[in-house]
């Protein structure tokens, strides 16, 4: 890609005061993004999280960000201020969150959430607000728009609850979404249909798109990138299609652990955990 | 050893009633492992709540070694048949140790030699002894799991009743309770049935696997033949597939099935 990249990361720290001490859960993490699929993958408390939060400067209020240079599209995010941080959440840089249960207002219908989701970010009446709901509804394979558009958050199942997140977080069509396990709670059949609407904006209105997941295989087999995370750091950068050929261990250990379906293993091998992972 | 036959579970009634489970019939063998699958609302771990007797809105016969079991709960039958749930963080009383935890089933049952036991049971299953007296918060998510599993195990049960145990964990903590799962089960002649979302799982636990949508059996199968991708069935099919990773051609063409 010749264009300048979309988010620029450099050295990225993220350190949360604890009353046991400073946690250090991001260490050094630099990556570039165009208008591409970058996925980063990792277990649980791998920091994987915490980099997506870092960019849109909503980690806890413990934690302490530094970085040489984190830009998104010419804007240092690291000296913008809050005021400024605002307009870019939601319309320029968005993000869906993994359970769509806590992310709902379980008070207000799911249809006026995503027609309040555009009427803050674009200059339009209620009205057409709820048109592009409805739109937007439809757009992210939800067979009865209407229906849906009335119904509370706790009216609709897991899987359309997250599609219902996605059309929000997609109506002010931002430049950037990071997407954390935005299908870890899903069927495998719904995550494929949510995972092909991430697909078709990044490939229609050039969206950058940032996949954060625990699976590694999925990431593998969507992005055009995967960044593995381990301890905060990243072990590897692995290119599309690449994956078997990851030459880390602990990539290897973990492709090694997972259970496929076409081949039996009476014992599965264990990942061995080095130490020197964390400071090589 | 067990038999289920013609099994029904219906939430609700009139025009808000949900049919869980419709017409579902099986059997397993002692010392085999069964596998239900299936997306969610499938049915698959109500059937498994049913047995266990954790829901009574069921019609339709169980059987363990030809007695029927009744709507409720009997002491002799939770001596022979445990279950081990998806989340170690609910399933755990937040104020029990490990030691409260394990030892409730023995004091229940009127079971002795509680130290003993519960020595024994935390070896079983891997987990150190300095735990015995720890809180649910101090130890990790595989830990607890392990903890789920000496809890069922404590009272030394035929058959374990498995409810997505190892998706709530992280790949390479799977990969440790699974192969757990497979020792004990060796080692103690357990009879298991294992509900999961996902067929890899399922296929290295199980050697039977049915596979369900909507309440119903879609198809029997060896866990040899979901492996090797030979089901007769559409729906299946369409899951393996959709299992397989992304492929944006599959995700275009995905139907449901009634």
């Amino acid at each position: 890609m010749t264009e300048a990249p979309l988010l620029t990361v450099e050295d990225l720290n993220v350190v949360f005061q604890t009353a046991r001490g400073p946690v250090h859960a991001v260490r050094g993490v630099s990556f570039e993004l165009g208008r591409e699929r970058l996925g980063i993958v990792g277990e649980s408390g791998s920091g994987k999280s915490q980099t997506g939060r870092a960019i849109l400067r909503l980690s806890a209020a413990n934690g302490r960000v530094s970085a040489k240079r984190m830009e998104f599209d010419g804007i240092d995010l690291m000296t913008t201020s809050e005021k400024q941080m605002r307009d870019i959440r939601g319309a320029r840089i968005s993000m869906i969150m993994q359970d769509p249960r806590y992310s709902l207002n379980p008070v207000m219908t799911v249809g006026e959430q995503i027609a309040e989701a555009y009427l803050i970010h674009a200059d339009a009446t209620r009205a057409e607000a709820r048109e592009r709901a409805l739109e937007m509804l439809a757009t992210v394979q939800i067979r009865d728009p209407e229906t849906v558009y009335n119904l509370y958050p706790h009216q609709v199942s897991g899987g359309m609850g997250q599609r219902v997140m996605i059309a929000m977080m997609l109506i002010p069509e931002p430049d950037l979404m990071i997407a954390d396990e935005p299908t870890s709670a899903l069927d495998v059949t719904v995550q494929m249909q949510v995972l092909a609407l991430l697909d078709d904006m990044v490939r229609e209105r050039g969206m950058g798109l940032i996949l954060i997941s625990h699976d590694l295989n999925l990431v593998a087999s969507f992005c055009d990138r995967v960044l593995v995370m381990y301890g905060g750091r990243v072990m590897e950068v692995l290119e599309a299609g690449q994956l078997q050929k990851a030459q880390h261990a602990y990539t290897r250990g973990l492709l090694n652990c997972i259970p496929e379906l076409d081949h039996h293993q009476d014992v599965l091998p264990v990942l061995e955990r080095d130490p020197a992972w964390l400071t090589e | 050893m067990i038999h289920v036959e013609d099994l029904f579970v219906t939430f609700g009634h009139g025009p808000t009633e949900v049919r869980a489970v419709r017409g579902v019939s099986f059997s397993v063998a002692h010392g085999e492992a069964f596998g239900l699958v299936g997306e969610s609302g499938s049915g698959k771990s109500t059937v498994l709540r049913a047995i266990a007797r954790l829901t009574n809105a069921w019609t339709g016969t169980i059987r363990i070694d030809g007695t029927a079991l009744s709507h409720r709960r009997d002491r002799a039958t939770a001596r022979r048949m445990q279950m081990v749930f998806q989340d170690p963080y609910g399933s755990l009383h937040p104020r029990h140790t490990v030691n409260d935890i394990l030892q409730e089933p023995l004091q229940i049952h009127g079971i002795d030699r509680h130290d003993e036991r519960i020595l024994g049971a935390l070896d079983d299953v891997g987990l150190g002894r300095e735990l015995r007296f720890r809180y649910p918060h101090q130890i990790s998510g595989g830990q607890r799991q392990r903890v789920a599993i000496a809890r069922a195990l404590i009272l030394e049960p035929e058959i374990l009743l498995l409810d997505e145990p190892t998706s709530a964990l992280d790949v390479s903590v799977q990969a440790e309770i699974l192969n757990l799962l497979v020792r004990l089960r060796q080692a103690h002649g357990l009879t298991y049935i294992m509900v999961s979302h996902n067929l890899a799982v399922v296929a290295h636990i199980c050697e039977r696997v049915a596979v369900m949508n909507r309440g119903r059996f879609v198809e029997e199968l060896t866990a040899d033949s979901l492996r090797s991708a030979t089901p007769t069935d559409a729906y299946t099919r369409q899951l393996i597939a959709a299992s397989g990773g992304y492929d944006r051609e599959l995700a275009r063409g995905i139907v449901t099935y009634e």
